[in-house]
């Protein structure tokens, strides 16, 4: 047996997993120079019969209702005999068959992306349904989530929404991949579903299908071959883990409140953090709900869907977040012009300069909505620059009837100048992604750079720190919506700094929970002194990590 | 030839959902039914892939064509069914 050995990575979602590695099969890429089918009606008939194939399993898939719209209507895509026919004519030119049928989707995928938004998103699912019949032709192992019949750890270089269409249901018990940062793709999904991971790891890219290894999702490490001891010692934390110590409330040792929210998107993240142990909503990201819409969604149409999320949370607090979209986030009724540099353009809230009737009409809507059901509800804007951007929104929000207007805070200047952008709201949220991203100039898609994107840079904790005491000042308070707001070592942290609330994927909120309930405020606080300063990200994980353990074991003991 | 001009009805447009409902109920006629919208050619009515690539939306006049018997009755029920809400 080899020695172990551990890799470091970005620990991106907590807990530890030990299983067996085993590696995402990548889909072939066809060969155009292949040698074609002798009887090219024969040919015909085989992609026929491997679309049909594929067409089978995703009905599987969509009756098991476990992949919502990211595979929707896929097997009617993959049994379209037009498809057939497309790769009909390229065999006909005397092609190879599965090469031909890499070309009719190609034809096909272009045109959806051409026109743009959610239809150009269905070239994936196409791009998809072709990998796994051209696997079916070629003979090769079927590409996407592994089946081995017992846990995994699902290894890959990066993952994509629908690389992981299957994952909820798989017996992955931990992801591991080679590319992307704290704020990407894999980091949410993971998160989301409650799994370990590391990500960023480019080393793993040695290890080979079957090797034992531990993930440790806090520390970012990887350990293959570990020990039988350590293994137990994985296994013991993963089953305790399942069972949160702490319930209710978010809570420090000494019963200083800090509120667990969580964060939500489509409706079914909204029934299941509605079902989960959480305080309410801290992001409602309404975008999410008119992705698709070429049309601006209706007043009516609006009250009803906010009125189907606000009473599944009767009794608890609803953040909402106005429409945050923009180049990198296209909604196609907003008729926003080409950008550049869209993460630098009109996004968030400076698109109601172009747009301003949008925004009212959602305003009207969620305040209608509210009427209906009572909830508590606050509405905050997202992208604000500048004091006079905060006034406007404030005057225009609280001019329909809401009652708690706030913005996030995403922007440096906003940060910079929390103690003149806070006189006109009554709170704030921090967007720990984007306000890392221009704070550090790092672009957050840019897999390079995630060292750069990390939550735990002493930059960002300096303007998170800022934003608190301008806050404490004025008397408002201030939440962390970001990705930072999950991670259970960073979460005493921004307790520390003056945050009031923290809202998350719902699944994360327990091991925050626990965290938050081992240590006092004072502890808190002078885990984000030390935070502070401790120069790099790495020495401040490692000293929370450490600060955490003493303080369970003295609770333990 | 049977002809026959449709407002579309669903307020996502004819996206992956209604478009799988409306070439489901293509799919399974005796005649050839052929779709179209404003400007682009027209598209076989059991092909998912040419209903989408449409992207036709709320609202669109889209033009139903059928040839042979029951060309009729067939683009009656299509018609029907574009001009309601598919996407509840």
């Amino acid at each position: 047996m080899s020695a172990s050995t551990t890799m470091t990575g970005y620990g991106v979602s907590t807990g530890l997993a030990s299983a067996p590695l085993i590696r995402m099969t990548p889909p072939v890429i066809t060969d155009p120079c292949g040698t074609p089918g002798d009887d090219p009606e024969h040919e015909v008939q085989r992609v026929r019969q491997a679309l049909a194939q594929v067409a089978e399993q995703l009905a599987a898939i969509e009756a098991s209702g476990t992949t919502g719209a990211i595979l929707e209507a896929g097997a009617a895509m993959a049994g379209d005999p037009a498809l057939v026919q497309a790769a009909a004519d390229h065999i006909g030119q005397g092609l190879p068959t599965a090469h031909s049928l890499s070309l009719a989707v190609d034809g096909y995928c272009s045109q959806l992306e051409s026109l743009g938004g959610y239809m150009a998103e269905r070239a994936t699912d196409l791009r998809d349904i072709r990998n796994r019949a051209v696997a079916l032709l070629l003979g090769v192992p079927m590409p996407g989530i592994p089946r081995p019949g017992h846990p995994f750890i699902l290894a890959a270089e990066d993952l994509s929404p629908a690389d992981t269409a299957g994952l909820a249901d798989s017996e992955a018990v931990g992801l591991l991949t080679e590319r992307g940062g704290p704020t990407s793709h894999t980091a949410i999904l993971a998160r989301s579903l409650g799994l370990p991971a590391v990500v960023g790891c480019c080393e793993a890219a040695t290890l080979s299908d079957g090797t034992p290894v531990i993930l440790d999702g806090e520390a970012g490490t990887v350990e293959a071959h570990p020990s039988s001891e350590r293994r137990q010692q994985a296994l013991e934390h993963a089953r305790s883990r399942q069972q949160p110590r702490t319930h209710g409330p978010g809570r420090t040792a000494d019963q200083h409140a800090i509120a667990l929210l969580a964060n939500i998107g489509t409706p079914r993240d909204a029934s299941r953090a509605a079902r989960a142990d959480n305080e309410g909503v801290g992001l409602f990201r309404t975008e999410f709900l008119f992705l698709d819409r070429r049309e601006a969604p209706t007043v009516d149409e609006q009250i009803h869907a906010y009125t189907q999320v606000f009473t599944a949370f009767t009794g608890r607090v609803v953040t909402v977040r106005t429409l945050d979209a923009g180049s990198d986030k296209p909604l196609p009724f907003l008729r926003l012009p080409a950008e550049d540099n869209p993460a630098l353009g009109v996004r968030g809230l400076r698109t109601s300069t172009i747009e301003p009737g949008i925004l009212e009409t959602q305003l009207k809507a969620l305040v209608a909505a509210q009427q209906r059901t009572g909830v508590q509800m606050k509405v905050m804007a997202p992208m604000v620059s500048t004091a006079q951007e905060a006034a406007q929104f404030a005057d225009l929000a609280r001019g329909h009837g809401v009652q708690t207007v706030g913005i996030m805070i995403e922007v440096p200047s906003a940060a910079l100048l929390a103690h003149e952008v806070l006189r006109h709201v009554d709170f704030a949220s921090i967007g720990t992604n984007d306000l890392a991203q221009y704070t550090l100039a790092a672009d957050r898609t840019a897999h390079t750079l995630a060292h750069l994107l990390d939550p735990w840079q002493p930059a960002l904790l300096t303007l998170i720190s800022q934003v608190c005491s301008a806050a404490r000042a004025l008397g408002r308070p201030v939440g962390v919506c970001g990705e930072a707001a999950a991670d259970p070592l960073l979460a005493p942290v921004l307790a520390g700094l003056g945050v009031s609330s923290l809202s998350m994927a719902a699944p994360a909120v327990a091991a925050v929970r626990d965290a938050l309930a081992r240590l006092t405020l004072h502890e808190c606080k002078e885990l984000a002194t030390g935070a502070l300063s401790a120069g790099e990200p790495r020495t401040a994980r490692r000293m929370s990590g450490t600060f955490l353990g003493a303080a369970s074991e003295r609770q333990e003991a | 030839m049977a002809q026959r001009v449709v407002i579309l009805g669903s307020r996502s447009g004819l996206h992956a959902r209604p478009a799988a409902t409306f070439v489901q109920a293509a799919a399974h006629k005796t005649v050839r039914v052929t779709v179209a919208v404003d400007g682009k050619p027209p598209v076989a009515a059991d092909s998912m892939l040419g209903v989408m690539t449409l992207g036709a939306a709320y609202g669109d006049q889209v033009t139903l064509t059928a040839e042979g018997d029951g060309a009729e009755a067939v683009l009656e029920e299509l018609a029907a069914l574009l001009s309601k809400e598919l996407d509840a």
